[in-house]
């Protein structure tokens, strides 16, 4: 073998040289390749640290100055320099909440209907327009909410919930207020809109991954549809349809200028969810162009900052949440 | 079990399925309500405000007409920008978590962090390039630069990226494995395998990341607030603040101007409809290319 690759080379040693230079030039190239590709997929880990290291250091400021009393100050301040973000807090925790509270059980109908209800010739066009309202950018939602949903809230909505909520005893105080029509209400409302697209995909996609023998067998031992789903289909995809919530408090959390719209930028804290408030992305979005002190703009990017960490933490649960029932499809 | 409570049973376990049934009917109603309602609302809006001027002449200072045409010339020139940026990042680290890192530990980390940057707020990516980008360059041009037209590009590229990587990733991994083995067996470099072949055949997936991307940083406000800014006037100086469509709706919506009104709703529409348009034309692409 080695006296005859000997033989060979002494006969074309051009040809072997040249294609072991090719092969060392190939290797040499792929090598860089690589390690360029790489590059790029480090920038993405790269840049999740510096997103929450260059906000922390600009909130820093902020958080020396005023300590944990950031975040429980309901005060803020601009012309004496002091900022307390309870309420901006409070307002993104409750909007959120109340927009979980309606887009969880619709996104559920939905996607029951998607997959259980729904002829298949129509199953294809309505998720597509589910999805469609998932495309709409974010400001239109705020747009159609200042001009079109909250007046009509403040019309309509506003005086009954008033007249029958508000009269309850224990929670009465949290729907009574005047029929401004922006506030917490319709923020959570205009929220929940946006966020039943996210949750529905996931729901509807997850729903699909159910073993058809699984769901055939619930069927023949005589379960009607809504016992299939609720006893055989949710408990199997429990930990995804947890991820997709998750993700949509994510989306919820975070989202930016359909609440600036319609929350009305108030400070002043208020149990009633009648009144204007503030969320964190919205106080962002509303001051941080007009602020002119360094304390002021310390303190948005320190509520940035916050955000930042809450939502991280809400994604993260939802994609472990998401990734365990994959793991189960595998087995 | 007597034969009456059977019954019942049997009844009562109808009746429930019923119920459940009908609601689930209801939410679908429910949700397509505020499609229909949202969409119609801009559409009478903006067709009422739409005309010829909109593209031809400039943002108009209060109680006077105008159109929007600096607004759409700065959205495209971000858009673009912020494409031309991202894209390359996007398509090499989705070629690496694809090609390189399918069952790896760094692999799923990137892929974890990717999947959180894609739905992470978009205002914040607004403040990472004001503290990031905007504070050193104000900085080092002693004040003559800030707020910026490559700043709003750069937030819109940081947003681009994640779904970039995604669909990358994921349309790479759906080919075959035969036809890697097939050009690797001819003696094909991996770079040239990767780039010449693997892609090409993922080409309308990945086209497809491009063009979600791009139906997204179109509506994108927040993080142009405090990047690119505004202004008034045509600038296509891309150190300099420049106007985009998003932001002149958000300022024009939330003046007591009817005039902006208008506006805004022309603005408005013609953005929702890019938007629709690109999203459904996307969808269709990948649909006609998974049937063949």
């Amino acid at each position: 073998m080695t006296d005859n690759t000997q033989y060979m080379s002494a006969v074309i040693p051009d040809a072997i040289s040249e294609s072991e230079k090719r092969a060392a030039r190939d290797h040499r190239h792929d090598a860089w390749f690589r390690r360029t590709m790489l590059g790029a997929a480090l920038l993405v880990l790269l840049l999740l640290a510096s997103i929450a290291g260059s906000t922390l250091w600009g909130g820093a400021l902020a958080f020396k100055t005023f300590g944990f009393e950031f975040l429980t100050s309901t005060e803020w301040d601009v012309v004496n320099g002091k900022f307390g973000a309870l309420v901006p807090i409070y307002g993104t925790l409750v909007t959120s909440f109340l927009a979980l509270l309606i887009a969880v059980p619709v996104s559920f109908g939905i996607a029951v209907f998607l997959t259980e209800v729904a002829p298949p010739w129509l199953r294809m066009p309505i998720a597509s327009a589910v999805e469609l309202l998932a495309g709409i950018p974010s400001i239109i939602y705020g747009m159609w909410g200042l001009f079109v949903f909250g007046p009509f809230m403040a019309q309509y909505m506003a005086p009954w919930i008033n007249d029958n909520l508000g009269a309850l005893p224990l929670i009465g105080p949290v729907f009574q207020g005047p029929p401004l029509g922006i506030g917490m209400l319709t923020a959570g409302i205009v929220l929940a809109i946006m966020i039943i697209p996210f949750i529905t995909s996931v729901m509807t996609e997850v729903f699909r991954s159910v073993p058809i023998a699984l769901k055939e067998s619930a069927y023949a031992l005589g379960g009607t549809t809504w016992e299939v789903v609720w006893d055989i289909v949710l408990p199997y995809t429990r930990s995804a349809v947890v991820g997709g919530v998750f993700l949509g408090l994510g989306r919820a959390l975070g989202e930016t200028m359909a609440v600036t719209f319609v929350l009305g930028n108030a400070h002043q804290f208020s149990a009633s969810l009648m009144m204007p408030s503030s969320s964190i992305a919205s106080v962002i979005a509303n001051e941080f162009s007009e602020a002119y002190t360094d304390l002021h703009r310390s303190a948005l990017i320190a509520l940035g900052f916050l955000l930042f960490v809450v939502t991280f933490i809400v994604l993260a649960i939802a994609r472990l949440m998401l990734s365990r029932l994959s793991r189960k499809e595998g087995l | 079990m007597s034969k009456a409570d059977n019954e019942n049973l049997y009844r009562s376990r109808a009746i429930k399925n019923k119920i459940a049934m009908v609601l689930s009917c209801a939410a679908t109603a429910f949700g397509l309500l505020w499609l229909v309602w949202i969409l119609l609302t801009t559409i009478v809006n903006g067709f009422a405000a739409l005309n010829l001027r909109l593209f031809t002449d400039m943002t108009p200072p209060p109680g006077s007409s105008g159109g929007l045409a600096n607004a759409f010339y700065g959205s495209i020139l971000m858009s673009g920008i912020g494409l031309l940026i991202g894209t390359p990042i996007g398509l090499m680290a989705g070629i690496w978590l694809a090609e390189f890192a399918r069952n790896t530990k760094l692999g799923n980390a990137v892929r974890f962090i990717n999947d959180i940057l894609l739905s992470a707020p978009s205002i914040v990516l607004g403040l990472f390039v004001y503290t990031a980008v905007i504070l050193p360059l104000s900085a080092v041009t002693n004040h003559q630069v800030g707020f910026s037209a490559i700043a709003g590009a750069l937030a819109l590229a940081l947003l681009v990226i994640p779904v970039v990587v995604r669909t990358t990733d994921e349309m790479l991994q759906l080919q075959p494995s035969t036809m890697r083995e097939a050009a690797l067996a001819l003696g094909v470099p991996q770079w040239k395998l990767t780039l010449q072949i693997v892609l090409r055949a993922a080409k309308a997936g990945v086209v497809t990341g491009i063009l979600l991307a791009l139906a997204r940083i179109t509506g994108e406000t927040a993080p142009l607030l405090f990047t690119a800014f505004g202004n008034q006037f045509w600038s296509s100086d891309l150190l300099k603040p420049i106007a985009s469509v998003p932001v002149v709706i958000f300022q024009y919506a939330m003046s007591p101007f009817d005039d902006w009104h208008s506006l805004a709703w022309a603005g408005a529409l013609i953005m929702t409809m890019f938007v629709l348009v690109l999203s459904l034309s996307s969808r269709l692409l990948l649909l006609r290319n998974r049937a063949s």
